[in-house]
Parts: C-alpha cells; structure tokens; sequence
C-alpha cells in the first residue's frame, strides 16, 4: 500500500512517499512563482525515484500547508497541525510537543503518543512570526541564512530588539549596524527576538518534553539555540526537519487507508 | 544613479509678515519622529516658522538640525526661544527641550489648531505608526488608540510599495486613483506579503496604477478597521504624511462616509505645533508662578 | 480618557483599554500587582494625572506578553480586569 504526502508550503514544496508506512522516496522544490508547475515536477521526481510509479498506483495521497487546496489529485486533506504532530511523532515516539516553523507561519503543537493533537495555537499572518523574518534579516545583514545561523552562536552579548515588525526590524538592524553593533550580537537578537515570539505561543499551549523542532527553521542552528535557552530545555531535531509535515500527511493516509475510510 | 523613491521633498518655512521680536512669548515645539522631524516655532501662539525634514540616525542630531533648519533666515538664535517642548518617538532625547510630552496630546492640540475647535477625531499616520485620537474643544484628548508594532497602514508601509513599483511617494496617491474600476484591495495585511502579493499582480501583468489602488484601498480598509474601535464623531481631520496621499485620503472617507477637514498647512507638523503651543502654555504658567 | 494600549497586526486586534477617568478615583491601584508580568504600572499622564498605563516596552508585544494567561484551551477571566474595583480594565482579545 502506497501513500503520499504532499505539503504545500508558502516557499517549498514536499513531497514523501510511503510504503505500508516506509519512506520510499521524498523531493522537495521550491514552490516558485507558478505552484501548479512546481507541483507537477515535484511530485513526477518522486514518483521516478520511488522506480517509476504512476500516481494511480497510491492508494491515498493527502494535501497539507498553506496550499494544500491546490493539490488537485489530493484524496483528502489535513491540517499543518496534524501533519506536524502525526510526523514528528513517528520520528521520536516520546514527542509531545512539536514547534513547527516554516516560512510564513509558526506552530506550537501538544501532542499525544498516537501522534494526535491535544492542543495548538498558531502565528499567522505576521512575517515577524516565521521564516520570513530570519531571511529578511540575513538580507539587512547581507550574509546567506546558514551563516545568519551560525554568527548568532559567536555573539558575545546580547542587544535589545525593539522592533516587533519584519519592515521596522530591517531599519534596526540598519541602525545598529550604523552604530557599529557587531553582526554576530545583531545576529543574535534576531534570532531570539523570533524565538520569544514562538516560544510565547508554546506557552499558551504548555509544553511537556519531549520538544521536537520541525519545518525549515529547525536547521538554523541560531534560531535553535535561541528556543532552547528560551524554553531552558534541549530539543530534539530531524535530519531533515522540512519534510515532517509531508511525512505526517502521508502516515495519515496510511491510517485511514488500514482503517478503511 | 540610484534614485530614492521614498525620498518625500524637505524644506523650511517662515512667515515674512511676523516680526518675532514683537512677541512676548516665543515657544518651540520639536517632533522627532522614527521617520520624519519637524520643528515649528510659534510667535504668540501664531505659527511663525517651520522645518519638515527625514530623521537621521541621531535623534539629538535630528532635533538640533531641525530646529536651526527652522530658525534659518529668522534673525532668531535657539536662546531667544522662551520654551521648547519635545515630543514623537525621540522626545526624550530634544537636547533643549523643558519637558517632553506625548504625540498623542501633542497631535490633539496641533489639529485642533490646524483645523479648528470642532475637530472631535483626529487621525494620525506616520511613518511608522498610526494614531486614532478623540479630543474635545479644547484639544485635549478623550481618547486614543496608537499601532506602532506593525508597519501595515504606516508610511513606511507605503514606502515599501513605492520602492517595490519605482513609483516617487509623493506621486502614490494620485497614481493610484488613476484607474477605471477599483481593483479588489491587497489581500495581505502585513507590509512583507503584500509586497510578494504586490509582485505577483505585477507579473499577472496589471499596471502600476492598479496595483497602487488594491494597495491603498487596503490600507484605507486596515485605518478604518483601527478608528472603528473608538468610533469616528465629526468632524474628522487627518495629520502626519499620509494626509497628503489622496489615493488613500479618499479612499478611507467613502468607507467611513465621513469628509475629512482640509488645510492648507503642512499636516506633518501637526505634532510640533501641539508641542510649541504646549511650550507656551508651560512658559506662562511658570511666568505667573 | 479612554486610552488603549497595543496594536493590530496581520494576525489580529490586540488592544488593553483603560478607562482613565475611574484611574484618579483608585486609591490601592490593584491592577499593576496583579499581572504576573508586570505589564501594568502607574504614569503620570501629559494631563498631570496619575494613571494606569501598560509599560511601554509591553506595548508592541502584548499578545505574547498577556499568552501565559491566555491558555490556546480557553480561560475565562485575568487576574488584571479581576483586580480593578472600577472594571476600568478591558482587553480586546
């Protein structure tokens, strides 16, 4: 039995491909100016890679992120906040609470040992609550978001951010830049002016170990530094963060083909 | 080249017809904004001279530019000043300022002179927050409500978009009225994804003009969502910068169904007028004392 | 003066409302001990009065900084509008 997971996120696409549960193959593309085209690409690669299949031979292929209403030859759908609970608890059975950050949006998930959602809030709609921040940042920075990342863990002191807004927050940045503020401290600020804002949001959901990072912003070692000394607890992290949502997308699937629906 | 396309026009001003030396009291207010700095010097409570110039990075700096900026040409030094009150984001930092006072008090009072005792709403945007304020006939304020967290509905907002379209800011408003039917507004709040929404009409292939449009019917639509929560009593009038984009101006007065007061001054020194007539109340008061 | 603190962004309307004029009646002014983050506290208002404001560095952030009594699974009151005897305290979210 073959599922396949397709996440739609604002920046990239993924897709994962399971066999009775297995990961057979995964792909990820950016999700560029023309959705449908990218979607089509992505999901072909994966199909190739998993040794040529076509799309009838999966049983159940489920849409998630942002755009999943585009997946056209979705079956069915769910939530990022599902997607995000059911994959990280499949890679770490003693998940229970999942933070999920990706380009335009930030989740914070309490979730129970079958991979289901007890509770969750959501940042919406605000680039300062989600990926868009750290890039524009790394822009007023004029340095690439890896190495946006790794400066942050050389800074030797911690300097206020006032702003709150992604389009104040680059005039700040200018500013203290212009006071000859060291990058790597401005840097640093960056990074746990988004992880206080995400980490206010696992509060209101109240977390309970084992926190699992997931979504592209589990790989800046910056931003993950920050929430750890923000929530003061040590999180656990995928090899590849981006494609839990897919892979949660497509376990769902598997389920619901075992339970018959 | 580059060209800057927020670039708005500074300048100075002062009136020929008033000889400062005839006042008793000679007071300054001085607003030093995130975006902008005015400083206006009134004679007698009578607007003598003013200055409208981009804050820099030193806001001390900024006020001290300011203010010679305004006195420029007056024959007046800063010592002949009786009174000097500061306000705007950099208020504590007007190295010669007596006292600092809110841009919210400052705003009521400086409409309230700028347009008159019936002025009951005052809305004010600036270039990095939007201010909605009730006050009475007096100029004091009733009530108030600021956003200076988001840049939705601020000028930088629309800095943003000016860049974004090559468009000079001070063309945005006339440009965006320039349409034949009324675009649907932008349908992102926030500044960074209606610049991405911005861009994606852009190569949908609509014009410029239209896409001014969505964007400023948004922002009309987001102002008024903000004076909806202290309600709108008239007569209304608008300060700061975005009094001076009509494509927004407009725009907000047929969804609130309300007509705005006009002026003819400046309305971005709306906040140092507040702050130079709060100076000269302040001066009297401790004359008298 | 009806004053409110706070701001709006792409995510929703955050605003706290003091009803100021009940402020210069308040003689304990309850409120500013019981917010466990200290959001509250007494100015002196550009009228001269003294009033209950929200700190200005709690402003632009309000809705994290009021989240811990603001659970995702429902509440039903805050200690803060408990507090004020003159129910001068209100909050938009």
């Amino acid at each position: 039995m073959i599922t396949a997971g397709i996440d739609v996120g604002a920046k990239t696409i993924k897709v994962v491909l399971l066999d009775n549960g297995k990961p057979m193959a995964k792909r990820m593309v950016m999700a560029g100016l023309d959705t449908r085209t990218a979607l089509d690409e992505v999901f072909g690669a994966a199909l190739e890679d998993a040794g040529g299949l076509a799309a009838e031979d999966i049983t159940c292929i489920m849409g998630t992120g942002t755009g999943r209403s585009e997946v056209t030859i979705a079956h069915d759908q769910v939530t990022d906040v599902s997607a995000a609970a059911k994959g990280a608890c499949s890679l770490f059975p003693s998940a229970r609470t999942v933070i999920d950050v990706g380009a335009e949006e930030g989740r914070a998930v309490r979730c129970n040992e079958a991979g289901g959602v007890d509770d969750f809030a959501v940042n919406e709609k605000c680039a300062a609550g989600a990926g868009t921040f750290t890039e524009a940042m790394a822009r007023a920075l004029e340095v690439d978001l890896e190495e946006l990342g790794k400066m942050s863990l050389r800074s030797t002191q911690a300097v206020p951010m006032n702003a709150q807004c992604t389009v104040f927050a680059e005039s700040e940045v200018v500013s203290l830049l212009h006071a000859k503020t060291p990058k790597e401290d401005i840097s640093r600020a960056v990074h746990d002016a988004m992880a206080s804002r995400i980490t206010s949001m696992v509060r209101k959901v109240g977390f309970e170990k084992d926190v699992v990072l997931v979504g592209g912003l589990a790989r800046n070692v910056g931003f993950v530094d920050s929430i750890q000394r923000g929530l003061e607890i040590d999180c656990l992290i995928p090899d590849e963060p981006e494609y839990v949502g897919a892979l949660g997308a497509a376990l769902i699937a598997a389920d619901r083909v075992a339970e018959g629906s | 080249m580059t060209v800057e396309f927020w670039r708005w026009k500074e300048y100075n001003w002062h009136d020929p017809e008033i000889d400062p030396r005839d006042a008793e009291v000679l007071s300054s207010g001085v607003d030093v904004g995130s975006v902008s700095s005015q400083a206006v010097v009134m004679a007698d409570g009578k607007l003598f001279a003013f200055s409208n110039m981009r804050t820099g990075s030193d806001s001390p700096e900024s006020a001290n530019k300011a203010m010679t900026w305004a006195l420029e040409d007056t024959d007046l030094s800063l010592d002949d000043i009786d009174f000097t009150v500061g306000t705007g984001y950099g208020r504590v930092n007007v190295p010669f300022a007596g006292k600092a006072i809110t841009e919210i008090a400052c705003h009521a009072r400086g409409a309230n002179f700028l347009y008159g005792p019936s002025v009951r709403t005052v809305l004010d945007m600036g270039g990095q927050d939007c201010k909605a304020i009730h006050c009475d006939e007096k100029g004091k304020v009733t009530a108030f409500l600021m956003n200076d967290k988001c840049a939705a509905g601020t000028g930088r907002g629309m800095e943003v978009m000016a860049d974004l379209l090559s468009v000079p800011i001070e063309e945005v408003g006339e440009m965006s009225l320039d349409v034949e039917e009324e675009p649907p507004p932008v349908s992102s709040t926030c500044v960074v994804f209606a610049k991405s929404e911005a861009s994606a009409l852009l190569r949908q292939g609509w014009p410029k003009n239209r896409v001014l449009a969505a964007y400023c019917s948004a922002m009309a639509h987001r102002v008024t969502s903000l004076l909806e929560r202290i309600g709108v009593e008239k007569e209304f009038a608008i300060t700061g910068g975005i009094a001076k984009n009509p494509g927004v101006v407009k725009r907000l007065e047929e969804e609130l169904g309300v007509e705005g007061l006009k002026t003819e001054a400046d309305t971005q020194i709306a906040g140092a007028v507040g702050a130079a007539l709060f100076a000269r109340a302040l001066h009297l008061k401790a004359k008298k004392a | 003066m009806l004053a409110n603190y706070g701001y709006t962004d792409g995510s929703g309307d955050y605003f706290i409302t003091v009803d100021t004029d009940h402020c210069v009646e308040c003689a304990d002014r309850p409120c500013v001990p019981a917010c466990p983050a200290a959001v509250l506290e007494i100015i002196e208002d550009d009228y001269g009065d003294e009033v209950c404001a929200v700190v200005e560095a709690h402003r632009k952030q309000i809705k994290y900084s009021c989240a811990p009594c603001k659970p995702a699974t429902g509440w039903t009151t805050l200690p803060c509008t408990e507090a004020c005897p003159h129910g001068a305290l209100t909050h938009s979210w």
